[in-house]
């Protein structure tokens, strides 16, 4: 895999040369991107494409005792999808989305109260900026750790909140745990590149619409919002992506008992644990597949809809 | 020419069959041993000290034929990824391998283990159920190194004489009303604490799970429902706290320690660390340990321990073989009571006054491994346990009726049987 990349990175050095003589025209410069592009597509088959390939055709094998069996065309996606394998993937599936859809809503919410406080210019300002960021900065096992200890029976989040709740015992109370969790490490992350969208807008816009008696809420609705959607549609599908194969988490928190079994939880246990490989790859293809419509749908409809939106509104101004 | 050729290729296959074969033999018999160092795959020794044990002992008496510890991470699962991938590599990386009890039959049925010379580990000076635990379809396929036993830790501050049936216990449970603790507690999140809790309710109410290697499923039994119904009820009627379904071996022990809880079903580890004074543990001394209690007398816990296998890959299987002659001998598991604080293997080590004096539980820890019962067997044992936690973690929430789940769950385990 790495003797492919070397051919192909030593070359680069010819075209910039040509590049000199010719003095940049198109052509040439075009062919330069080539050139330069060509090591990192071959960099990124090698490490993306060739395992998913991989995983493709493994797929495509039927496991046994000691190793890989025969040939099974469909066979263990038609056994995920309807066969002996349904009864866990389609619970694993739903719950999957279930923690997409809860989590990166309440992580939307609070980074963008998170980004707007850290935007105002306040005494004091720079400590809270970099308070906030202090739980995307604790790697996701410790987080996990410490939600554990804080969620037990006699924890502290029984202790200060008056409850008698056994958070990983029973199937709610886990997926709020779960939830709670992943909210708490990833707003600050949301916050951030919301943070980075506020500060292109200019002052002069509120300005102006506070001299026309925009309120408080209508200058949030009519521009911070029109104007954020770029950054928002960016941070809202890092973390799509992110919580679809959300692992780490759930493993520590729950072990996926109480209905918290995601899709990639499921991965594992059939590789790792079963040594199906055959099976596992087709679990995983499976999920590399939904990931990769999800990511696709939401660009298609709502990134296309960024660049018609945007261009009226710069008219206006 | 041609016929060199042939005489060649001739010589070639068969030492490439000779090669082969050698898997199928025991360990130790056949050729020579390459030269170099035998590699010892391990969990992480916390202790620090197992790789002193060996340079003191075998290192310096085999200075051309030297054991090394390869250390793996402490996660078990993650050890068993380890030693699965060199496996299926078929790698010659690691000659000696540490397996959990439970790996032992994968790794024998999967042709990854070889099979021991019977005669270098005599069978009665092993404790029985420890010796069962290497056993694959009729051969020692491990050597017996360490195990482990659950036994039952009461306050004899408050209980005058620790229960020995389940009914003698949850009598006992009004002392813990009284002085407001809980009473009985033991390991049942799901995961392979599960396992080994619901096997020992079932075992010692006489039924079993699986039989004949993995390959029979018994677990739909009358004496089965018997003992999953003893932690069910415990769950409906309050014997066992609420907050146990989330308990691991950890948080059991911490409500122990903090005098909440009255009886703990817990493995040999926690008594040193309730009897460390300081201001984790608020039952120094006040506490025992008595076997587990069954239905109508002692119960049987179910082993835990590791035993040692050598890889079908390795290269060095001869001086293995001997290391572990030498390593499971008497004087050496008494070594390995001592210093590493591991339940030993051999009966006569257990009588031993040095030892007994570094573990005060040891008398009763032979007691109780001497009635245990090894955990399902099964080259599918992920499978098996898995099936197995979910089943039970249905039961004890009340998800599923007992009958239910045991049904269930022979169904689950007949398919798994079944599997190619």
């Amino acid at each position: 895999m790495t003797s492919s990349t070397l051919p192909a990175t030593t070359p680069t050095r010819s075209p910039a040369r040509r590049l000199r003589r010719a003095g940049g025209s198109g052509r040439s410069e075009s062919r330069l991107a080539t050139w330069l592009i060509l090591p990192t597509a071959v960099f990124l088959l090698s490490v993306v494409g060739f395992p998913v390939v991989k995983a493709l055709y493994l797929s495509l094998f039927e496991d046994r005792f000691a190793g890989a069996g025969p040939f099974t065309g469909l066979g263990n996606y038609a056994k995920a999808l309807t066969g002996d394998g349904s009864a866990d993937f389609w619970p694993a599936f739903i719950v999957t989305n279930v923690f997409t859809g809860i989590s990166v809503t309440f992580e939307l919410a609070i980074g963008m109260m998170m980004a707007l406080i850290m935007n105002r210019a306040f005494k004091g300002r720079a400590l809270v900026r970099t308070s906030v960021l202090v739980p995307w900065a604790i790697p996701t096992a410790v987080t996990a750790k410490l939600w554990l200890w804080m969620m037990q029976p006699d924890g502290i989040v029984n202790a200060v909140t008056g409850q008698k709740i056994i958070w990983t015992g029973s199937e709610w109370p886990s997926k709020w745990a779960i939830i709670v969790a992943d909210t708490w490490k990833t707003a600050p992350f949301i916050a951030l590149l919301l943070l980075a969208g506020l500060q292109i807008i200019p002052g002069d816009v509120y300005e102006a619409a506070r001299v026309d008696g925009a309120t408080a809420w209508q200058r949030f609705t009519r521009i911070t919002l029109p104007l954020l959607k770029p950054a928002i549609l960016v941070a809202v599908l890092f973390r799509l992506l992110d919580v679809l194969r959300i692992y780490d988490l759930p493993a520590l928190l729950t072990r996926g008992s109480n209905d918290t079994k995601t899709l990639s939880m499921l991965v594992v246990e059939q590789v790792q644990g079963s040594t199906k490989y055959g099976y596992g790859s087709a679990l995983s293809t499976l999920t590399f597949l939904y990931i990769f419509v999800v990511a696709f749908a939401f660009v298609k409809l709502l990134g296309a809809n960024v660049v018609a939106t945007q261009a009226p509104k710069e008219v206006k101004k | 020419m041609r016929r060199t050729a042939w005489a060649a290729a001739v010589v070639a296959v068969g030492v490439i069959a000779a090669g082969c074969s050698s898997g199928t033999k025991t360990a130790g018999s056949g050729g020579k041993d390459a030269a170099g160092t035998i590699m010892f795959a391990t969990g992480k020794d916390t202790s620090g000290k197992l790789q002193k044990l060996i340079d003191a002992g075998w290192n310096s008496k085999h200075p051309s034929q030297k054991v090394k510890l390869i250390e793996l991470p402490e996660d078990a699962e993650a050890q068993r990824s380890a030693m699965v991938q060199n496996a299926q590599a078929k790698s010659d990386r690691y000659d000696l391998l540490n397996l959990d009890v439970i790996w032992t039959s994968e790794f024998a049925g999967k042709k990854w283990a070889l099979p021991l010379n019977e005669a270098d580990f005599p069978k009665d000076q092993f404790l029985g159920p420890v010796y069962d635990t290497a056993i694959y379809n009729g051969k020692l396929y491990a050597a017996p190194w360490a195990s482990d036993g659950g036994m039952l830790y009461y306050r004899k501050d408050l209980v005058p004489a620790p229960p020995k049936t389940w009914a003698e216990m949850i009598k006992d449970c009004a002392i813990a009303k009284k002085n407001n603790m809980d009473c009985y507690a033991g390991q049942f999140k799901q995961y392979e604490g599960l396992t080994v809790n619901a096997s020992e309710a079932i075992n010692s109410a006489g039924g079993d799970i699986l039989k004949n290697d993995g390959k029979d499923v018994v677990v739909n039994s009358p004496e089965a429902k018997k003992g999953l119904q003893f932690l069910v009820d415990g769950f409906k009627q309050g014997y066992i706290p609420k907050a146990a379904i989330t308990y691991d071996e950890e948080p059991g022990r911490r409500s122990f320690q903090a005098g909440k809880l009255l009886f703990m079903r817990q493995w040999p580890y926690a008594y040193g660390l309730g009897n460390t004074a300081g201001p984790d543990s608020k039952i120094v001394g006040k506490f025992a340990v008595a076997p587990l209690p069954g239905p109508d007398g002692p119960g049987a816990t179910t082993l835990g321990g590791h035993n040692l296998a050598i890889s079908a890959f390795s290269k060095r299987p001869k001086g293995a073989a001997a290391f572990l002659k030498y390593w499971t001998s008497a004087e050496n598991e008494k070594q390995v009571a001592i210093q590493l604080s591991f339940a030993p293997v051999l009966a006569a080590t257990y009588d031993d006054p040095a030892v007994i004096k570094a573990a005060p539980y040891i008398p009763v820890l032979k007691e109780a491994i001497t009635k245990a019962k090894a955990r399902p067997k099964s080259v599918f044992y992920p499978d098996v346990t898995k099936a197995i936690e979910e089943n039970v973690y249905a039961a004890l929430q009340g998800k599923k009726t007992v009958d239910q789940a045991l049904s269930d769950l022979a169904k689950k385990l007949e398919e798994i049987a079944k599997q190619k």
